[in-house]
């Protein structure tokens, strides 16, 4: 009986596994909430990694640390100000739409809303000009061009005579 | 020149920009962070010496003038590096400097510093890392530059050498010197 216990008391706990160790909750939604937040925070010692992958010591660190303030029941914006106090506003994935942060979160999308536009402009533009039925050329500009045509013959006739 | 000529000239001016922008980045370290503690004081702690387990420091210890804070430990590669030049600021410049031994065994610490001497004003034993934790200390070794009034002016990552003190850290210490 106590080992039926046992099992059903290890099957049903609620357990976070992260870069190796282990760090039990109460429930599910605080397990949810330790997994959200450590992917959302990178690690300052290997950039490229969020601090629920990384074996980095300072990783190790902060994962205890937001387990820690999980299980004291603090929400996510304390945790993640706790955190940002400490190793900056580096170790969010992704930072606070602030004034600061204006460039970084909508540059992407003023070069689309520009890159369609140009394209935009250029196709009506290349409409325009082509449009059927207009005439290329002016009556008065065929008269000049034909005159220009008949002029660049004559001098070659003449030069052939002579030599 | 027409309003259409200037345009053709854009796709270089864009090219000439970009390229200014990312050669700015050449070189620059991207492993170094600034501190998010700069302009703050030191965070509370209460920490056993390293020499000495009865006796308790707090942050007081930085209060009275301008200290470097030198993060360290026997495992840390780098830190033995730069040791011989922490000596040398103490003694020869008179340099004051305050010791965190971090995440370390204190009987090998402290036959780190008879070996290699010590250079250290104060040492904090801090075994656990919480107040490397509450610093922001992502490696060891690191430097702060604290000033008289106990906050936090800079953080160096990575090892000191003449180079880094002259050119970084000196005119900073001096700076803070003046104000404080």
């Amino acid at each position: 009986m106590r080992t039926i216990g046992l099992v059903l008391l290890i099957l049903l706990s609620s357990v976070a596994h992260a870069a190796g160790d282990t760090y039990p909750f109460d429930n599910d939604a605080d397990r949810n909430r330790f997994e959200t937040l450590t992917r959302e925070l990178r690690c300052p010692k290997c950039q490229n990694q969020s601090i629920a992958d990384s074996h980095a010591p300072i990783a190790a660190d902060m994962r205890a640390e937001v387990h820690r303030l999980v299980q004291q029941g603090e929400s996510n914006d304390a945790i993640m100000a706790a955190m940002t106090s400490r190793f900056g506003e580096f170790v969010r994935y992704r930072p606070e739409l602030e004034r600061r942060t204006l460039l970084l979160w909508f540059t992407p999308l003023v070069v689309v809303v520009v890159g369609i536009a140009a394209v935009v402009i250029l196709v009506i533009r290349s409409r325009r000009s082509a449009r059927i039925g207009e005439p290329v050329l002016s009556e008065a500009d065929r008269a000049r061009l034909d005159r220009l045509l008949d002029a660049d013959e004559s001098p070659r006739d003449t030069s052939s005579h002579h030599s | 020149m027409s309003a259409k000529r200037v345009l053709l000239f854009l796709p270089l001016l864009v090219a000439v920009g970009v390229g200014i922008v990312l050669s700015a980045g050449i070189g620059r370290d991207k492993e170094t962070l600034e501190s998010a503690l700069i302009g703050k004081p030191v965070p509370a702690f209460q920490l056993a010496s390293l020499q000495d387990p009865q006796t308790t420091y707090l942050p007081d210890v930085f209060k009275g003038q301008v200290t470097l804070l030198n993060v360290w430990a026997t495992w840390c590669p780098s830190c033995r590096v730069e040791h011989p030049q922490l000596v040398k600021l103490a003694r020869e410049d008179g340099v004051p400097i305050i010791g965190l031994n971090y995440k370390d065994n204190r009987e090998e610490a402290l036959k780190w510093l008879d070996k290699l001497g010590n250079p250290y004003s104060k040492v904090l034993f801090d075994p656990q890392g919480t107040l490397g934790f509450d610093l922001g200390v992502y490696g060891a070794p690191e430097t702060y530059i604290i000033d008289a009034g106990g906050t936090v002016r800079y953080r160096h990552v990575g090892l000191v050498d003449e180079k880094v003190w002259k050119e970084e850290l000196a005119p900073l210490v001096a700076r803070y010197k003046r104000e404080g």
